[in-house]
């Protein structure tokens, strides 16, 4: 291996880090409030209203992100006039929103699941006590079942952020110049796949490993009677 | 009849075995790789198959060269190296001969060559670039005062080119920092994005530009600006060859040059093209 | 060329993709297959070193399942694109062979996607492997079980029915992971098949789903059309393939009690 090389590979491939985390931030943060207002119709009375999150969990869930991407990249550039008459072609003539639009409707299927899952662990006698209390509505979510739903929901999410910024590098595909994007640029110019994967490699997996550490920390304050090992299990 | 086809797309997936793949050209068995994106130069049809000006030129060159040639689709970012890893044997596929090319792979005359600059939407501010036609290996100091003028046109505004072409790296050398480069896998995905309006101009050769304004997504878009041609845009298209094969590239100059001086490339050129493109020595 | 309508593109025959879309299917279902067999093997492989308690092979499982599960998919299979044949051709050197040792671009893609997937195999086949109470391995030795008849009437059963659900996730995993070859164009070319003079087969190239959807728009220009087509197709795909994961459940399950 080329030492040199890897080296100079590694620093320009550093310059493509700030859009991949930028990208899995904002999407994993837009992708939250949209999964637990995806969880609340799961859940609600109205019935059209569950179908409907049903069907978009459904569709995201089901069919891979890279089409979605392509289905709103270049399927939505299809319908330039109709989108400009709406004043929202803005938006999907930029890569980056598109990019940023499918990662977000991606996470918040898998989200919504997932805080699903989280309010659905939360103890029913619980609910009947703070209704006793007389605690009801906003006040109930507020005070009992949001932090308990939250500290469930927790090490699923943490799970999530790591596969959103693996997803990022899907952007690459629609000419965002990610890491990925950046990547695959050399190899096609230095015919140098070895290198270049490990060099890129090397960047995932410190990132990864930093933010790793970071969920652990928010788990730490939000949840500290859970311990270390029983969070590592959660966590595989 | 379907059952059979998936009979045999199961029987093919168990049948995954090692090849060892014979490298030499003495068998007169190769194999040619093209893109299959890049109409009218080679493309795939709806019925699936391979076709365009590269594939009967193709045909015409390996019967003069004595070859039993087989045409394979390969993605165009992966084309050289899959050359040198001997997938295939020569590459058939619009592409340039350019000196940084020729570090890696050999190539052979040329049996083509044509201008290349952008291709815009009519409507675009960019139409009210001036016109004529440039020769970087000619004319440099030329060339350059022309694309000197095209900046403040272009200021701004958002260029899309193919990944790893000479059009990618004339945008690159000389309108950097002037204008936002994107960088497409293949000329389709740019000619897409081109229509939608994401990209303001896309550097390609005018032959591809064609065949894109002859289709239904280029009913609104137009040439815009000069011609340019030569120096890091390339000095013709040309088969490329693993720089050991010299047999291959001795037996395919003969073909290009008979095919030349008969006026086949002409032929097939106006058939394609509905111009002239063979290369002026 | 004017513009086509969604019956005209999506003709059955030469005229229309239909026929491409769904024969484009079946080699996504083809590489997915492939492609979560090979993440078995390597799943398998690797869950026995993690359980072996041999230091070198537990590390060498831990280093193979994080760094998979910590890379994109997509730089795995750009690894293997571009680099897959010098891949191969030194370890066909290792064995003495000469020259280029090429691989078909099927191979090497699900290849790729095998060792992705394998890494998620791995945590599933272990965990399903521990939660096989030691109690009644040690009941079956008494009773004079042992080797193969213990890992196949005791061992064996447990593990899938304990596993059987993680592996349906991963199944999931891998139908949609397969969409990715799509980027670098794998295909598979069936030759002619001729009985006589009859021609079974012609020779025909197939590309997978997504990347027949994306040759389509470009070769028609209408996007639109081709991407919903598969997402409809993957759709099929993957509640066809979640209800018979859910028969195989029931029936591994089958006698159980439930609590």
């Amino acid at each position: 291996m080329d030492f040199d090389f890897l080296g100079e590979t590694f620093v320009r491939l550093l310059s493509g880090i700030p859009l991949t985390l930028e990208l899995a931030f904002s999407s994993v943060g837009l992708g939250i409030v949209l999964a637990v207002a995806l969880a609340l119709m799961l859940r609600a009375r109205f019935l059209p209203l569950g179908w409907f999150a049903d069907a978009f969990v459904f569709v995201f869930r089901g069919t891979p992100l890279l089409v979605q991407l392509f289905l709103i990249y270049y399927g939505l550039g299809q319908f330039r006039p109709e989108l400009q008459e709406m004043g929202l072609w803005w938006f999907f003539r930029a890569p980056y929103y598109c990019a940023l639009l499918a990662l977000t409707l991606n996470t918040a299927a898998y989200g919504a699941e997932i805080v699903r899952g989280g309010l659905q662990s939360v103890p029913a006698g619980q609910i009947e006590a703070a209704r006793a209390f007389g605690m009801s509505g906003f006040t109930l979510y507020r005070r009992i079942v949001a932090p308990i739903a939250l500290r469930q929901a927790l090490p699923a999410y943490g799970n999530e952020i790591i596969l959103m910024i693996k997803a990022t590098s899907l952007a690459s595909t629609i000419t965002i110049m990610e890491v990925t994007g950046l990547a695959h640029k050399l190899i096609s110019e230095t015919f140098r796949s070895f290198e270049v994967f490990f060099a890129a490699g090397a960047i995932y997996l410190i990132v990864n490993f930093a933010v790793t550490r970071l969920i652990w920390l928010a788990e730490h304050r939000i949840a500290p009677d859970l311990t270390l090992a029983e969070r590592t299990a959660e966590l595989h | 009849m379907k059952l059979i086809r998936l009979t045999a797309i199961a029987g093919a997936v168990l049948a995954v075995c090692f090849s060892i793949g014979d490298a030499s050209a003495q068998n007169r068995k190769i194999k040619v790789a093209t893109e299959g994106a890049y109409a009218p130069w080679n493309f795939v049809n709806s019925a699936g198959k391979l076709e365009g000006f590269e594939l009967d030129l193709g045909a015409e060159l390996c019967k003069r060269a004595k070859l039993d040639c087989e045409f394979v689709a390969q993605d165009w970012d992966g084309i050289m190296p899959s050359l040198l890893a001997k997938k295939y044997d020569a590459i058939m596929a619009g592409m340039n001969i350019t000196p940084k090319r020729m570090e890696t792979i050999n190539f052979t005359a040329p049996y083509a060559a044509g201008p290349h600059g952008f291709l815009i939407l009519k409507s675009s501010s960019l139409a009210k670039m001036p016109g004529g036609e440039y020769s970087l290996t000619k004319d440099l100091a030329g060339a350059e005062k022309a694309i000197e003028e095209l900046k403040p046109f272009l200021k701004g505004k958002v260029l899309g080119a193919q990944v790893s072409t000479t059009n990618l790296n004339w945008a690159e050398k000389y309108f950097k920092g002037v204008v936002e480069i994107r960088e497409y896998k293949t000329t389709e995905q740019h000619d897409l994005d081109l229509a939608a309006g994401r990209v303001d101009a896309v550097v390609v050769a005018h032959s591809a530009a064609k065949a894109t304004m002859d289709s239904a997504v280029g009913k609104d878009m137009a040439i815009g600006g000069p011609a340019f041609s030569g120096g890091i845009l390339g000095l013709g298209v040309a088969v490329g060859i693993r720089k050991e094969d010299n047999d291959l590239k001795a037996a395919f100059d003969a073909a290009v040059k008979s095919a030349i001086a008969d006026g086949t490339i002409k032929t097939l050129s106006m058939k394609w093209f509905k111009i002239d493109m063979t290369p002026k020595s | 060329m004017p513009a086509k309508s969604f019956l005209e593109l999506m003709q059955w025959g030469p005229q229309g993709w239909l026929d491409e879309m769904f024969f484009a299917t079946g080699l996504t279902l083809a590489v997915a297959v492939t492609g979560f067999l090979f993440g078995l093997a390597f799943g398998t492989i690797a869950a026995i070193a993690k359980l072996s308690r041999w230091r070198p092979a537990e590390l060498a499982a831990d280093g193979y399942t994080t760094v998979l599960r910590g890379v994109p998919d997509l730089l795995v299979i750009y690894l293997f694109y571009f680099g897959g044949s010098s891949i191969t051709t030194s370890i066909g050197h290792m064995f003495g062979a000469t020259g280029f040792v090429g691989l078909p671009g099927f191979f090497v893609g699900t290849l790729a996607i095998g060792i992705v997937s394998g890494a998620y195999q791995t945590e599933v086949i272990r965990g399903a492997f521990l939660a096989v109470p030691p109690g009644e391995i040690d009941a079956a030795r008494a009773f004079g079980m042992s080797g193969l008849g213990l890992l196949r009437r005791i061992i064996g059963p447990q593990v899938l029915r304990y596993g059987l659900p993680g592996m349906g996730n991963i199944w999931q995993l891998v139908l949609k992971e397969s969409a990715l070859v799509a980027v670098v164009g794998l295909s598979l070319t069936l030759p002619e098949l001729r009985l006589g003079d009859l021609v079974v087969f012609y020779e025909t190239r197939f590309s997978d789903l997504l990347r027949q959807a994306h040759v389509a728009a470009g070769s028609t220009r209408q996007p639109f059309v081709f991407y919903i087509t598969a997402v409809a197709f993957y759709l099929v795909l993957t509640t066809g393939s979640t209800w018979l994961f859910r028969r195989a459940e029931a029936w591994a399950t089958r006698g159980m009690r439930r609590v």
